[in-house]
Formats: C-alpha cells, sequence, structure tokens
C-alpha cells in the first residue's frame, strides 16, 4: 500500500484533479492535498492522492551526499 | 525512472556498503528498527541484511497498516457485508486478511457479500454517487499517509449530503506505535530507528523529536529506494558511535520539518483521537488511533450501524504479534512457508508486501536463489579452468 514510485504531473484537469505519468501507466488523481503543483512536477502518489511534491535541488543533494559518504577518504 | 533509478545505483551502493562496514565497531551490536513496512519491503527485495557487516541487524518494524489491524476489526467489516448487506470497499490486501470463523473479506465476497476492491476512497465515493439506494461503506485502514485522502473524501460526501456513504475507521498513528515498541521487551535493546519516508511526509519530522530527546534513540527518516536505506544506517551508525541522538532526515527530497500542512488541517477538521484502540501485536494502546469528529459522526459506519468491536485472539500458531513488536523475525514462526503462504495466509504479516512474513517469503526465496545461481555460476568457472 505504501510502494508507491513518484509520478510525473502530465496534465492539471482543474484545481483538484491531474493525471500522472506513473512509469508508463496514465492515471487520474487527486490534487486536494497538495498546492502549487504545476505539469512537469514529480510527486508522490498514494492511493489515488498526491500527499507530496519532490524537491528536485534536494534530490541532487542527497545524491551528491550519497557519492561523498560513500567515499573511503570521509569514512 | 526519474527520482528511482538514481536512487537505485549499484556502484553507489557498493561504496555505502563499504563506509558501512568500515563505521561499524568490531565486536559491537548495532540493532536498528526500521519502522515502516516499505522500508521492510525494500530490505527484503534488494537483500540489504546480507550486505550489513556483522553487529548491524534490521529489525522490523510494526509499520505495515494491513497487519497490525487486529482480527475483531475485519470481523466487523465482514458482519457490515455479511449482515448489514453494504457495498463494502477497501484496498486490496485488506480483502485477504484472515478472521475469525475461516472468513476473510474475499470468502465473504464468495459467499455472496457484495465485497469491492478499491485503488481509492474516491471511488468508494463516486459508488455511493451512482448507487443513492445501497449503502456503501468504506474500509479505511493506515497511518498518516491514508488519513488524509479519507479526511478528503468525508468532507466531499458531506459537501454532497451524501446519506449512504460511511467510513470504518481504523486509521492509526505512527508516534504511538513507536512509543508501544519502545515500552516493549524489545525496545530496550534498540539502539534506533529508520524513519518512517511517506508518513513523514505528512507530518514532517518534528514528531520523531521526543524519541532522541526524551528516550535517547536516534531517528534517521529516509526514503523507500535501496541507497536510502543504506545512508540512514550510516548515519544512524555514526550518531550511535559519537554517541548522539538526534533526528536526521535523509528524504529532504521530499520531508521538511514540519510536513504537509494542508494535509494535517483536513485531518485535524475531521478525525479526533480515540481513547484507545487495539492494535495486532501491540495491544490496546491509549491515544494510538483516530475516529470521525461529532461534526462528521454520521459517516461513522460503527455508530451508523452500531457496531461493537470485540477483541479476537490472533490464531494460535501465528507468530504476527512478536513479529510486529520486534521479537521475532518471520523465520522463527513454525508455520513459516508452511502453512503460511502468501498464496495462503494465516497471519496478516503474509498478506501485504509490505508484511514482514510476505516480504521475507516472497524475496527470502528469490535472493536465495540467485545466490546459488551465482556460486552455482562460479564454480562452473573453476570447473572449466
Ligand atoms: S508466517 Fe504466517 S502465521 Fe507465521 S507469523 Fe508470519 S503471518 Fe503469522
Amino acid at each position: 500500500m505504501c510502494l508507491a514510485v513518484p509520478s510525473r504531473i502530465e496534465q492539471i484537469i482543474d484545481g483538484e484533479t491531474a493525471i500522472v505519468d506513473f512509469g508508463g501507466v496514465r492515471k487520474q488523481i487527486s490534487l486536494a492535498l497538495v498546492d502549487d503543483v504545476a505539469v512537469g512536477d514529480y510527486v508522490i502518489v498514494h492511493v489515488g492522492f498526491a500527499l507530496q511534491k519532490l524537491d528536485e535541488d534536494e534530490a541532487e543533494r542527497t545524491l551528491a551526499l550519497f557519492a561523498k559518504m560513500g567515499s573511503t577518504e570521509c569514512a | 525512472m526519474k527520482y528511482v533509478d538514481e536512487f537505485r545505483n549499484g556502484e553507489l551502493a557498493r561504496k555505502l556498503t563499504a563506509s558501512i562496514a568500515g563505521e561499524a565497531l568490531n565486536g559491537h551490536r548495532y540493532e536498528l528498527m526500521e519502522f515502516c513496512g516499505g522500508h521492510t519491503h525494500a530490505i527484503s527485495r534488494y537483500g540489504l541484511g546480507d550486505l550489513l557487516p556483522h553487529g548491524v541487524n534490521m529489525i522490523h518494524g510494526p509499520g505495515c497498516p494491513v497487519c497490525v489491524l487486529p482480527i475483531g476489526r475485519i470481523d466487523l467489516a465482514i458482519a457490515l457485508a455479511l449482515e448489514h448487506r453494504v457495498t463494502l470497499c477497501s484496498y486490496g490486501d485488506c480483502l485477504r486478511v484472515p478472521a475469525s470463523h475461516g472468513l476473510s473479506l474475499l470468502k465473504a465476497k464468495a459467499q455472496g457479500a457484495d465485497v469491492r476492491m478499491v485503488y481509492s476512497i474516491s471511488d468508494a465515493l463516486q459508488l455511493a454517487q451512482k448507487n443513492p439506494q445501497q449503502q456503501v461503506v468504506f474500509l479505511a485502514i493506515g497511518f498518516e499517509t491514508t488519513t488524509p485522502p479519507t479526511a478528503v473524501a468525508v468532507k466531499q460526501a458531506d459537501a454532497l449530503g451524501l446519506m449512504n456513504f460511511s467510513v470504518l475507521c481504523n486509521h492509526v498513528l505512527t508516534p504511538a506505535a513507536m512509543l508501544a515498541i519502545l515500552a516493549n521487551q524489545a525496545g530496550e535493546r534498540l539502539h534506533g530507528f529508520v524513519g518512517p519516508a511517506h508518513v513523514s511526509t505528512v507530518i514532517g519530522s518534528r514528531p520523531y523529536e521526543t524519541f532522541a530527546f526524551d528516550h535517547g534513540k536516534p531517528v534517521v527518516i529516509a526514503g523507500f529506494e535501496p541507497l536510502d536505506v543504506l545512508q540512514a544506517i550510516l548515519m544512524l551508525l555514526r550518531q550511535i558511535n559519537t554517541g548522539r541522538a538526534e533526528v536526521e532526515n535523509e528524504f529532504t527530497r521530499a520531508v521538511t520539518p514540519d510536513g504537509n500542512r494542508k494535509a494535517q488541517t483536513l485531518m485535524d477538521e475531521v478525525f479526533e483521537l480515540r481513547d484507545s484502540f487495539e492494535w495486532r501485536g501491540l495491544g490496546t494502546i491509549p491515544h494510538s488511533a483516530l475516529k470521525l469528529r461529532q461534526r462528521y459522526v454520521r459517516f461513522d459506519a460503527e455508530t451508523r450501524f452500531g457496531l461493537e468491536y470485540r477483541t479476537v485472539p490472533d490464531n494460535k500458531g501465528c507468530e504476527c504479534g512478536a513479529i510486529l513488536r520486534g521479537e521475532k523475525r518471520p523465520q522463527e514462526c513454525k508455520i513459516f512457508g508452511t502453512a503460511c503462504t502468501p498464496d495462503n495466509p494465516v497471519g496478516s504479516c503474509m498478506v501485504s508486501a509490505e508484511g514482514a512474513c510476505a516480504a521475507h517469503y516472497t524475496y527470502g526465496l528469490k535472493n536465495r536463489f540467485q545466490r546459488r545461481e551465482r556460486r552455482g555460476a562460479e564454480n562452473a568457472e573453476k570447473i572449466q579452468e
């Protein structure tokens, strides 16, 4: 039930609903729980509702951290 | 896939495991609990347990919504479907949970009950709109991730003036369950928590501060991809080795300190705390679950149909309780993989992909098979040499 993948907003139908791309499958979801999402944003979708928008900069930072933490000189 | 593939990079995984091995002190034991079933699933699926050095142990927590639902609650849903003849809707996994008298919601359906699997509570709401003559009940389960959608649906039903829609509410709270774990025998030997991913997108990282500050247990919130989990384990080891107990956030791409305020406001508008709620394995915990506020009580199925909750003990052979408390591993259950399998579950932990028993069964076997194949290939190479 919790195993949702980040989905890309393809189309916003009205303020409350959107079509997302779910790894190739198009699905209608509710935007009732999030503010300020736009086409192209990635959201975490849970039981048909977008729960949170993914922050691209933070994702980059985390990936950079993996590379740093994973390097031996930092250990 | 963006936000997925880069968090499954094998090269980085190897580097992170090497760092974990470098960080783990010799002869030291690190007992870490991943609270979420989503993490349990990732750990089993990617065989992360096998990558960890000796002494670093992952203990599965109770954060699987289907697993913690006690039999008595499923019995209520079955009674609604069989006796009150409502259309009972729920998420797929709930339908297969074994209940009293050898029944499950699926078996009740085979006996003629109108039981429907839905992907979202919105589907149940639509069904109610289309069939005004029929009572439609949604069996609502889950932690703080599924609760806001239920709140939205109840408010919609209210706005539409729907008289034939109600919710059998079983929404439970993560921090309350973590506290209950710490009060148990397994809690004492825990050194830290891998904190929930999606739950934390809603509640934020602040609610975990009490576990670090008041209980001295470090918490690192982590995403559900394998690199997220490895990174969180490394961060936990570093906290433990330096004597720190803090809340750290590895999943900053989706979790903020305050979480999703809009979702929290909606939950608060629609729900209030129950005095107490019974969990599978953890017993009755005060203030650990939600019910509809008086303002929305006409959408409460327990009130509408006058349901009485009754405690029902688990199947005698089943160790789900001990597993959910972190006291036992799935393989320690005598009927694991024999009488109890995902096709024929005896306990709730074998039902959902996030359940510890199902995750171990599905991926434990597969990983073992792959290891054997790999070893076979290596042996074959040696033989050819
Ligand atoms: S193997 Fe089945 S019966 Fe045993 S603890 Fe797991 S779910 Fe319960």
